[in-house]
């Protein structure tokens, strides 16, 4: 018994050594995104080609808006990819993030049950929709973890002068698809981004509410961590990630990206564009 | 009902259709669980071992906090492994964080408690009688504990199978060290997770079936060596 287990120590211990190891910095860029940018199978095809292109290797870190920043911001990511306009603003002032572009948008939408309890449906204010549903004290599912999605909620909110409390009110803490799943369960309105919604509204029952209201668009912006934040920092491979997210072969590949599976792009770039043309 | 049959239909199909990512992520899975296993066996076994026969003033508080590592949250040893990796932290030169060396790194830390507190459970309960014969009839130090060991096979398999299966089916540590990076640090658990936060329920599904399934065997052998007369 005792040989057996050592051949079989051996055999793992080998296949172990083998296993890819350690990067270094030079030829790794380290790209903190949010959920949705992986969620939505974007970056599956766009890491690869950058990868061909420059050489590098990238490791995509995926989590929420908030966290994104955070890390960049402690030197931990060269790169970032967010969709949270204010707090990115906010970063940039501090200095802690450089450089800050717009790559593309989609939007956010409202929905709820079919038999729409606070009556928003067709709605076009996104602000009067969620005072409707406080009032009513209907159930609303907030992804309650500082994501791009849950900071754009919380600014709808404060833009309709409402804070959201009480028993109607969930925060489940977890990212789009669980919250849908939530809010189809509990037969609850939320807000999702478009391409989660494509992906999972098969599996719901919940009707898009409230659509194409100004306060509902979702820019995602690209920006360069300072090199400042940390000595391991790969500025030049950041920039890199940057200027091939805004390069004409990738914005004209966001154009179309989504439309084979969904019937319908995902993302529209607007390389070169500035937050007040919107 | 119809969802979970799908999928593990699609887990078949998967696997029949040789899909070369589900089969490296099911092979990383193994490497680097089956890795951190082998790690902690290494050290839980003396370990236990000193501790189940030493006697030495504050034995008890160790016991303690080796028997509450023996349920030690995977995310707050993610999260603690993490902070030591970050380039910018005390680990960094090291430049491990999101990679399969950091995965084994954490659940070693995982799974080193559960073998340590299961072998020291294993040789306590060998009685004393035995261990004063073995004495007895010649043996030295060393031969005693090896015998002891031997003695204790069937319950240190046990302790071998608890602590694979604590890391293989571990999901918090392995996300945050690793990053869940496609084609170098996804494994079974965050593919599932991922899958599942896509939308695609049927390969989230499949891949859980996989992962049953290789746990199972690894288990059944095991089980097979430990019940072998």
């Amino acid at each position: 018994m005792t040989r057996l287990v050592l051949a079989l120590a051996a055999v793992v211990a080998l296949t172990a050594a083998l296993l890819p190891g350690r990067a270094l910095t030079q030829t790794s860029v380290i790209l903190s995104t949010t959920t949705s940018t992986q969620d939505s199978g974007l970056l599956d095809v766009l890491v690869p080609m950058f990868e061909r292109k420059s050489g590098l290797t990238v490791k995509t870190i995926s989590v929420g808006t908030g966290q994104a920043l955070a890390l960049a911001a402690r030197g931990e990511a060269d790169v970032t990819l967010a969709h949270a306009p204010a707090l990115e603003k906010k970063y940039v002032e501090e200095g802690k993030m450089l450089n800050r572009r717009l790559v593309m948008y989609n939007d956010f939408i409202i929905v709820g049950p079919e038999d729409d309890p606070a009556k928003v449906k067709g709605q076009p204010s996104a602000v009067v929709a969620l005072r409707r549903i406080a009032a009513a004290q209907a159930r609303f599912v907030s992804r309650g973890d500082k994501s791009g999605t849950h900071l754009l909620e919380q600014g709808l909110w404060k833009l309709g002068g409402l804070e959201p409390t009480g028993a109607w009110y969930i925060e489940s803490g977890q990212g789009m698809g669980a919250t849908l799943g939530i809010a189809n369960d509990r037969r609850a309105y939320t807000i999702s981004d478009r391409g989660t919604w494509l992906a999972f509204q098969k599996r719901v029952s919940l009707r898009i509410m409230v659509e194409k209201d100004r306060p509902l668009l979702n820019i995602y912006s690209v920006m360069e961590v300072n090199p400042a934040n940390g000595p391991r920092v790969n500025a030049g491979g950041g920039k890199a990630f940057a200027e091939f997210m805004l390069s004409p072969e990738v914005q004209a590949l966001i154009r179309t990206f989504g439309v084979d599976k969904y019937g319908q792009a995902l993302f529209v770039p607007i390389a070169g564009k500035k937050d007040e043309d919107f | 009902m119809g969802l979970i049959a799908e999928g593990i239909l699609h887990a078949f199909r998967l696997l029949l259709s040789g899909d070369p990512e589900v089969w490296q992520i099911t092979l990383l899975s193994l490497q680097i669980s089956g890795a951190a296993t082998l790690l902690s066996l290494a050290i839980g076994i003396p370990a236990g071992t000193a501790l189940a026969l030493a006697r030495f003033p504050g034995r008890g508080l160790v016991v303690s906090l080796v028997n509450t590592g023996m349920g030690l949250p995977p995310v707050v040893v993610g999260l603690f492994v993490t902070i030591l990796l970050w380039r910018n932290g005390v680990l960094g030169a090291l430049e491990l964080l999101y990679t399969p060396t950091a995965m084994v790194l954490a659940q070693l830390v995982i799974a080193a408690p559960i073998v340590t507190g299961l072998t020291m459970a294993a040789v306590q309960q060998i009685p004393e009688r035995f261990r004063l014969q073995v004495l007895a009839l010649g043996a030295s130090r060393a031969q005693m504990t090896w015998v002891l060991v031997k003695e204790a096979r069937l319950p240190l398999l046990a302790a071998m199978m608890a602590g694979f299966g604590g890391v293989i089916s571990e999901v918090g540590a392995s996300m945050m060290v690793g990053g869940n990076l496609k084609g170098s640090t996804r494994v079974l658990t965050t593919a599932t997770v991922l899958e599942t936060s896509k939308g695609n329920f049927d390969i989230a599904i499949a891949l859980s079936v996989i992962l049953l399934a290789i746990t199972f065997l690894v288990n059944w052998a095991l089980t097979a060596i430990q019940q072998r007369r």
